[in-house]
């Protein structure tokens, strides 16, 4: 199973998540051992079986549509890296003229 | 007094007689782990002065004679537990300055039964490793050897309990982090039914898998513990709605006429020599008390490592999308545009090991790939929870080595991931159907201990603790401790 550079790139940008050129060969190396661990999959004959969701076969439980939860704004924002009038700071995002 | 030698029931026992006091036996732990946790470096946070407080409302409760079940004994939770008002870092720089504004349901109930928080213990970064060699805060050793690793995902749990730094400690397992880490450190490490403890507050890593549990130096131990922290919980949805189960009970039965099962599929694999041998003695103890042996077939477990490395990852990349640097946790220097931020944060605040899963669970459930990998994953997943079904109709438990091996050097593993994937070659089918699993002390090979395995059927873990319990009645491995 081998990956190219141009895959590799793609499934760093959909996981957002930075790789330098120089480490491409050594991890698309190590992603290729795993992804060749995956093909011994094929052999086994699963037509006849559903995927299993849960291994105790629940289904998910229901609750009365109430607040359970108490605004906890400050000190949730406690943790945030940048803030500023109880808001989330981050770069631009959107562009144009005003 | 030794008070470290006393079990932890012993411990509790000489509470209640008013032998000596938490804060007595809290401030042992605390000098022990001052004096010695440095070669180990199991803990991530050491939570002195909380503790001493806890110690001390343990002892006014002892005095107004109002105490808890579990109150007043020391306990180490592994870092992976949110706790507030106390950092929460999963071994990652990613939340190394994280306060979660809310504590785990485990760390609620222990809390609720007056155990005694010594601190958080070191783990392989989000839980990923079978060595503690991942974790941003540097890895840790195992004290039987110091240039060994402790195994893991929950080598600090494992580490500090073997190095009677605690009497006990928290841990999880996905694949094997609870039960290998205590196969490679002399313990007895419980993981229950998928279900059973809350995930409520336990950081996320694979959470079809993830089940909290404990390490302690025994069965018994164990089973005190694991009652405490068990039962239903409406915050998390996959929690049994089910009472804590009482794990005491039946803990000294006989285990007389009940029957062992043998995978055959494990015993014709290629195991060393002094694996083979620490096995078959535990299976003729196991015979000389009266159980049964029997061979069994799970004919689709050699599936197990290709489904746990499709799944795990898959279900990683979901849940460790939420560490984007806008809401909590690292965030990269200087974003250029949102894009950067997000690119650089992850790549800077995860480890390698962890943007390896990510990229490949992310690879995995991509357009074109699901069908092929994730959903061929669950349906061969339902082939190995079958292949357990039927086993379990014929047998009570089944036995197995723990790992491959004892404790393997720091290092030495650490290029190749494949390699360092196969010590949970034993371990991952107990989470792929769900079940519980445990690993005991069985043996020893050039001075490292060794575990077996024993699976249960769903929610019978306290046949698994009666099984050990009387393994551990008969024998003394588990009794053995590292001269530290």
């Amino acid at each position: 199973m081998a990956l190219s550079d141009k895959e590799l790139k793609e499934i760093s940008y959909l996981a957002r998540i930075n790789v330098k050129e120089e480490s491409f060969s050594s991890l698309k190396k190590e992603l290729e051992q795993i992804l060749t661990l995956f093909e011994e999959l094929n052999e086994a004959d699963t037509s006849s079986v559903d995927a299993m969701s849960h291994p105790l076969d629940l289904s998910q439980p229901t609750r009365k549509d109430e607040v359970t939860e108490e605004n906890k704004r400050d000190e949730l924002l406690k943790n945030a890296p940048s803030v500023k009038s109880g808001l989330f700071i981050v770069p631009k995002v959107i562009d144009g003229e005003a | 007094m030794d008070l470290h030698k006393l079990s932890l029931k012993e411990q509790l026992e000489g509470l209640k007689k008013s032998e000596f006091t938490s804060v007595e036996l809290t401030s042992h732990y605390l000098k022990r782990i001052s004096k010695h946790d440095e070669k180990f470096n199991s803990f991530i946070t050491v939570t002195e002065e909380n503790a001493l407080m806890q110690a001390k409302a343990a002892d006014e409760r002892y005095k107004k004679d109002k105490s808890l079940p579990l109150d007043g004994v020391p306990i180490a939770h592994k870092d992976i537990f949110c706790t507030k008002g106390v950092r929460t870092t999963c071994g990652s720089k990613m939340l190394s300055n994280f306060e979660a504004p809310y504590s785990s349901t485990v760390y609620t109930k222990l809390d609720e039964h007056g155990m005694v928080m010594l601190g958080k213990t070191n783990m392989d970064e989000f839980a990923m490793g079978s060595s503690n060699e991942t974790s941003y805060f540097g890895p840790v050793s195992n004290p039987w050897d110091t240039e060994y690793v402790p195994g893991g995902s929950s080598g600090g749990s494992a580490s500090c309990v073997s190095a009677e730094l605690a009497p006990i400690a928290t841990a999880t397992d996905t694949g094997g982090s609870i039960r290998q880490p205590a196969s490679l450190c002399g313990l007895t490490g419980i993981k229950p039914t998928y279900g059973r403890v809350s995930r409520y507050g336990m950081i996320a890593f694979a959470s079809s898998l993830d089940q909290g549990g404990v390490v302690a130096r025994s069965a018994e131990d164990a089973a005190l513990i694991l009652e405490g922290m068990s039962g239903h919980d409406p915050k998390d949805s996959t929690s049994l709605k089910l009472p804590s189960p009482d794990l005491t009970k039946n803990l000294k039965d006989s285990i007389q006429g009940m029957k062992i099962g043998l995978p055959k599929e494990f015993f014709e694999q290629d195991m060393p020599s002094y694996v083979e041998q620490s096995i078959q003695e535990a299976i003729e103890t196991y015979k000389s008390l009266g159980a049964e042996i029997v061979e069994v077939s799970l004919k689709n477990i050699n599936l197990s490592l290709p489904i746990y490395y499709i799944i795990a990852p898959a279900e990683c990349s979901a849940n460790l999308s939420r560490y984007d640097g806008v809401r909590y946790g690292y965030r990269c220097e200087d974003p250029k545009d949102i894009e950067d931020l997000y690119m650089r944060t992850r790549e800077e605040g995860f480890g390698a090991e962890v943007k390896r899963r990510i990229l490949i669970g992310t690879y995995a459930l991509s357009a074109g790939f699901y069908d092929a990998y994730y959903l061929k994953a669950q349906k061969c997943r339902q082939l190995v929870a079958n292949d357990f079904t039927n086993a379990f109709e014929s047998v009570d438990v089944i036995l197995s080595p723990t790992t491959p091996g004892t404790a393997f050097k720091a290092g030495e593993k650490s290029d190749d991931p494949t390699e360092m994937y196969l010590q949970d070659i034993f371990t991952i089918p107990a989470n792929l159907a769900g079940l519980p699993g445990i690993s005991i002390p069985c043996g020893e090979h050039g001075g490292l201990p060794l575990g077996m395995q024993l699976v249960g059927n769903s929610l019978q873990e306290d046949k698994l603790l009666q099984f050990a319990h009387s393994y551990q009645s008969n024998t003394d491995w588990h009794k053995k401790m590292p001269n530290i």
